[in-house]
């Protein structure tokens, strides 16, 4: 049951990363990371590491996000 | 280098990276097999040894506590490293954010939005709380809880405006945060020292296995770090929030 558990959350991260690489748009980019970030978290609990996950849940939901969104802000605002 | 060398080149690295790492897949454990004999062994030695429940911050607070400080100083590192390349430059100035339509003040978020950010900020606060408090009990921890709390006060900026988050967060404080936190871990450690014994022994009362003050300097070691990444974190989103926000180039006069 777990194997089955683990394999699919090794299928939703190699899938997202390529749609993570394969998406050209950074904005859109950006929401596709955090849905990878969000297989990333299930493969670490998949496999009992509850602290690896709770981190990949604060970074990939919070910080990155964050950063990458003030950053286009910032660039497309200097584009005016 | 010519097309032909370079192809080469690529040819012979790309044979040996493909060799090493086939060797090194070979050796890894076959797919869902069960846990290491180290997590096995850390899992009935922890509880006993450093009277937590939590066997990952043993190991990162602990047995491999160096580790963790030097972590806390590549952090503190990135975080001064961001704070000097995001400065205003002699090109640049701070103004106040302002609509785009002349004579117009920047309308307030809807009072649904204020309403969910009010809630949001004071449950990520809670969790925050509760995640640096039960670090030796339950997955978490220091560095979680300090991102967590960092983000309750981005939500007070999504419910409210620059001016408001700014009143909440002093740069002072948000660096003193940080550099406290960083200095903390290194104190702590010293107590080993000053106890007679090596850089980061555990010297502090162990207490009750499963009570929220347990496991001696995990625990401390939690809050310092705690301390540490919520102000990092936070002057990290205000560094960037203020590019974003305040800092323009000068107009040409």
């Amino acid at each position: 049951m777990s194997d089955a558990v683990i394999a699919v959350a090794l299928v939703w991260v190699a899938a997202s990363g390529t749609a993570v690489v394969l998406t050209r748009d950074p904005l859109q980019q950006a929401f596709v990371a955090g849905f990878f970030g969000l297989g990333l978290a299930f493969l670490y609990l998949s496999m009992q590491a509850g602290d690896v996950a709770l981190s990949q849940i604060v970074v990939g939901a919070i910080a990155l996000p964050l950063i990458v969104l003030l950053s286009l802000a910032k660039v497309r605002k200097g584009r005016e | 280098m010519s097309r032909r060398a370079r192809l080469a080149l690529f040819a012979v690295a790309a044979a040996a990276l493909a060799v090493t790492l086939g060797i090194g897949l070979a050796g890894l454990p076959s797919f869902g097999s069960q846990v290491s004999s180290y997590a096995k062994l850390l899992n009935v030695l922890a509880p006993r040894q450093r009277h937590v429940t939590d066997v990952v911050s043993a190991v990162t607070f602990d047995y491999r506590g160096i580790d963790t400080l030097f972590e806390e100083f590549i952090l503190l590192g990135a975080v001064a490293g961001i704070s000097m390349l995001l400065r205003p430059l002699s090109d640049e100035v701070r103004e106040l954010p302002e609509d785009k339509v002349p004579d117009r003040a920047i309308p307030p978020p809807s009072p649904a939005v204020w309403l969910l950010a009010v809630l949001l900020s004071s449950l990520l606060a809670l969790i925050g709380l509760e995640t640096v408090t039960h670090g030796v009990l339950t997955p978490g921890g220091g560095f979680q809880a300090g991102v967590v709390l960092a983000s309750a006060i981005y939500v007070v900026y999504l419910g409210t405006n620059y001016t408001t988050v700014e009143r909440y967060q002093p740069d002072a404080l948000l660096e003193a945060s940080d550099g406290v936190g960083a200095f903390g871990f290194v104190v702590i450690g010293l107590l080993g020292l000053l106890a007679g014994d090596v850089f980061l022994t555990n010297v502090v009362g162990l207490g009750v296995t499963g009570n929220m003050i347990a496991g001696g300097t995990i625990a401390l070691l939690n809050l310092t770090v705690g301390l540490e990444v919520a102000g990092g974190f936070a002057i990290l989103a205000s560094e960037f929030l203020d590019q974003t926000a305040v800092i323009r180039t000068r107009t040409k006069q």
